[in-house]
């Protein structure tokens, strides 16, 4: 048996571990790891999720329909619904080799309640659960995370009503919700309403208030000196100012997507008219790696580790770790199987007992009719009976008025004979 | 869920003002970017007898003084009594991509008299790098990037015998091509002629074969039928004869890498010399993402599966507990 010299192995990794840099003398062709990896993930395709919240009427998914160059489906929601709703749509797009699997999930009914206390309730649920469904992938035994598909959000677009004063206390308390669950990119909806100067105090009443009230939104990544500059220009233009459209008018000799009033075409590609350009060059092109890096090193390990704690796992101190959190996992899990099969049992046997009353209840319905029926037979039967009576007493009458009948004819008969002969004597007499 | 599938109208020229142009292809830039910024890691384990040339083959593949050998100059060359581990890291740079390259080294291997179970210290090894890595996986606070101490790769240097595996080989590549991407290679072929070395290499296939011993790359991974006829024209090529050198020498007036002998140059990087060119195209310039995606999503997977399994099945008063409340890790059957 040969035994491993674990000495010898903790030495020589050492000496490793502030690993030497080395020169290379040659070619080697290494180089050519990222694109390896961006060919990988080519090949697997790209998935990348929206969250829409505003108001009903704001315009998001023409905001959407305008950012992808697509017409997603859907009908303008009516104003009527009872709470926040979230609403879900996945959508395969290509540009030339890329795969992108978009969702966009849209709030339906924020803001449209008299109370709105909870609105943001069902907001933060979803987004939960999209967490939730990651971390049970994670700490499945059998998984394939590679394959799965990633349904967490990776930015939410909070459009906020151009009301040019102020946001709304229902905004402010929104986002408080949601800053620390996703990452948030505010914008101005509809933002041909307001003019440029008031546009410009609007922005900095938002910002200010949003950092009064410590409301982390997402900031643009400013580490790497490729990107560095533009991102922290486009910080500065935050809430971005956006107008959607999809459709086309004719400026000039091309035709841009733009909304035309009388006064003037509102352009949404001309920078000067909105923000939408600098709005799509920072979430799509420039920065929807960082965001989906974001979301998984920043906000989705918060979530795991509030919820691993709630469920009561530690690190404890680093000798004792491992398996414990697997272990007390499975046994709360077997501990939930339990609890389930009890309350299964508790249903089994409630329905048990309900069939059998109701079984009862039949059974009592069932001799009532039979009891019904037999004294309606009884009923039929005496009625029988007595028209039975009564028809023989009317025989009876009825042949007594016969023979009655035949005496009188007999008599009325011998009546006339002795008439008659009566009649022949007289007349025999009157002869003589 | 609704599934749309929809195009955009998809253009030939990027102009950012090309109507019509989302950009949804900019993110390839973007990760790209990315990876340039967090560098990559590689570990790469050499198993073999000593005197095999396996330094100096990671010499050559790496293009610097990455081996063990070329650490320790002043110690003797010795042959160990036992099998050692001895991993050693370097952060190289090529333009502008960096890597931090781990060797491995196992002096010793096959160097004993009885060589039974040589392979288990190298199991145990390469296990505990996939146990570290769990450790760190299910911490509840996980650093943002887990340094990845797995071994990707492992090189296996069959002596140029020309006849066919021997027991020891057999028994190793059996073992480890369940844990790990094993690549035979054939040392020091510049002792073979060419028909010697495909009769050699066609008998190494049958065995491997015979012993049902996947390596790499593994049938049931190839991805797509694109995949599967490149990894088949590599199948048909391994084992790679392949021979080492870290000196230059003029050949027709160019300095190449080679071993010269009396009666002539053995060019390294010459493809009708050797198999080297190959065997370095394969593991660094076309299929290292694809090493280490195997490593990470079906080598370590099953030893997290296994690990995970083995500590419901037994009851916790049975296991037994090390000093620092670590349940034992258990030697599982197929580590006897």
């Amino acid at each position: 048996m040969q035994e491993i010299t674990m000495a010898a192995t903790e030495i020589a990794r050492q000496a490793g571990e502030g690993a030497r840099a080395v020169p290379l003398s040659g070619h080697v062709g290494f180089d050519s790891m990222p694109d390896q990896l961006v060919n990988k993930s080519v090949n697997h395709g790209f998935c990348f999720n929206i969250l829409c919240v505003g108001e009903t009427g704001l315009g998001k998914s023409t905001l959407m329909d305008t950012l992808f160059n697509t017409k997603f489906e859907g009908e303008p929601t009516q104003h009527n619904q009872p709470g926040v709703q979230l609403k879900s749509n996945t959508y395969e797009l290509q540009e030339s080799n890329v795969r992108l699997k978009l969702t966009v999930v849209n709030t339906v009914g924020f803001g449209d309640q008299i109370n709105k206390e909870d609105s943001y309730k069902s907001i933060v649920e979803f987004i939960d659960a999209q967490f939730e469904a990651y971390l049970q992938e994670e700490l499945k035994i059998k998984r394939t995370l590679h394959s799965y598909h990633d349904t967490r959000i990776h930015a939410c677009l909070y459009f906020i009503a151009p009301t040019g004063h102020s946001l709304k206390s229902l905004d402010l308390v929104t986002m408080k919700k949601l800053d620390s669950k996703v990452n948030i990119v505010p914008i101005v909806a509809k933002s041909d309403a307001i003019s440029k100067s008031e546009l410009a105090k609007f922005k900095i009443k938002i910002t200010s208030e949003l950092v009064s009230n410590g409301v982390q939104i997402y900031q643009f990544p400013t580490d790497d000196e490729t990107v560095a500059e533009i991102n922290s220009t486009m910080n500065g233009h935050l809430p971005f100012a956006v107008v959607g459209s999809t459709e086309e008018v004719k400026i000039g000799n091309k035709m841009v997507r733009a909304r035309q009033y009388p006064w003037g075409t509102v352009q949404v590609e001309n920078e000067n008219h909105c923000d939408f350009v600098k709005l799509r060059e920072m979430l799509i092109r420039v920065n929807m790696e960082d965001l989906r890096e974001q979301t998984h090193t920043r906000h989705y390990e918060l979530y795991r580790r509030c919820k691993l704690e709630e469920m009561g796992f530690k690190d404890t101190d680093p000798d004792s770790k491992p398996f414990s959190l697997q272990e007390t996992y499975e046994a709360k899990r077997n501990e939930f199987m339990g609890e389930l099969q009890k309350k299964e049992e508790e249903m089994r046997q409630m329905f048990v007992q309900r069939v059998k009353e109701k079984e009862a209840e039949l059974k009592e319905a069932e001799k009532e009719l039979h009891e019904k029926f037999d004294r309606l037979k009884k009923l039929h039967q005496d009625e029988k009976k007595k028209l039975e009576d009564k028809k023989k007493s009317l025989d009876d009458e009825l042949n007594s008025f016969k023979q009655k009948k035949t005496a009188a004819e007999l008599l009325q008969a011998q009546t006339q004979q002795a008439g008659s002969s009566s009649t022949l004597k007289k007349d025999k007499e009157r002869k003589n | 869920m609704a599934d749309v599938g929809k195009t955009p109208v998809a253009r030939n020229e990027k102009t950012n003002n090309d109507f019509g142009y989302v950009g949804i292809d900019a993110i390839l830039e973007q990760m790209r970017r990315k990876a340039m910024k967090q560098g990559f890691e590689f570990n790469i384990m050499v198993v073999g007898q000593s005197g095999l040339g396996k330094s100096t083959l990671m010499n050559t593949l790496f293009k610097s003084k990455v081996s063990r050998r070329s650490l320790m100059k002043t110690e003797e060359e010795r042959i160990p009594k036992t099998i050692e581990i001895k991993s050693i890291s370097h952060d190289i740079e090529e333009k502008g991509v960096r890597m931090k390259l781990t060797v491995i080294d196992t002096p010793g291997f096959g160097d004993q008299i009885n060589n039974e179970n040589c392979w288990q210290p190298i199991m145990k090894f390469i296990n505990a790098q996939y146990e570290q890595y769990l450790q760190e996986e299910i911490n509840i606070e996980r650093k943002k990037r887990i340094p990845d101490s797995r071994v990707h790769c492992c090189i296996y240097f069959i002596p140029p015998t020309g006849h066919c595996l021997r027991p020891i080989d057999i028994e190793f590549m059996r073992h480890l091509s369940k844990v790990v991407n094993i690549v035979p290679v054939i040392a020091k072929a510049d002792t073979l002629t060419l028909e010697e070395r495909d009769f050699f290499k066609q008998k190494i296939r049958e065995d491997l074969r015979a012993n049902e011993i996947d390596i790499y790359p593994q049938k049931e991974f190839d991805e797509d039928a694109e995949d599967r006829i490149i990894n088949e024209k590599i199948r048909e090529m391994i084992p790679f004869a392949v021979v080492g050198s870290d000196q230059e020498y003029q050949v027709n007036g160019k300095r190449l890498l080679g071993r010269k002998t009396r009666w002539g140059t053995v060019e390294v990087e010459n493809t009708a010399h050797c198999e080297f060119a190959y065997l370095r195209d394969l593991l660094i310039r076309t299929h290292m993402q694809n090493i280490k995606d195997i490593t990470s999503s079906i080598h370590y997977e099953m030893y997290r599966v296994r690990r995970l399994n083995e500590n419901n099945t037994h009851p916790n008063g049975q296991q037994a507990i090390n000093a620092n409340g670590v349940p034992e890790h258990e030697v599982l059957s197929h580590e006897m």
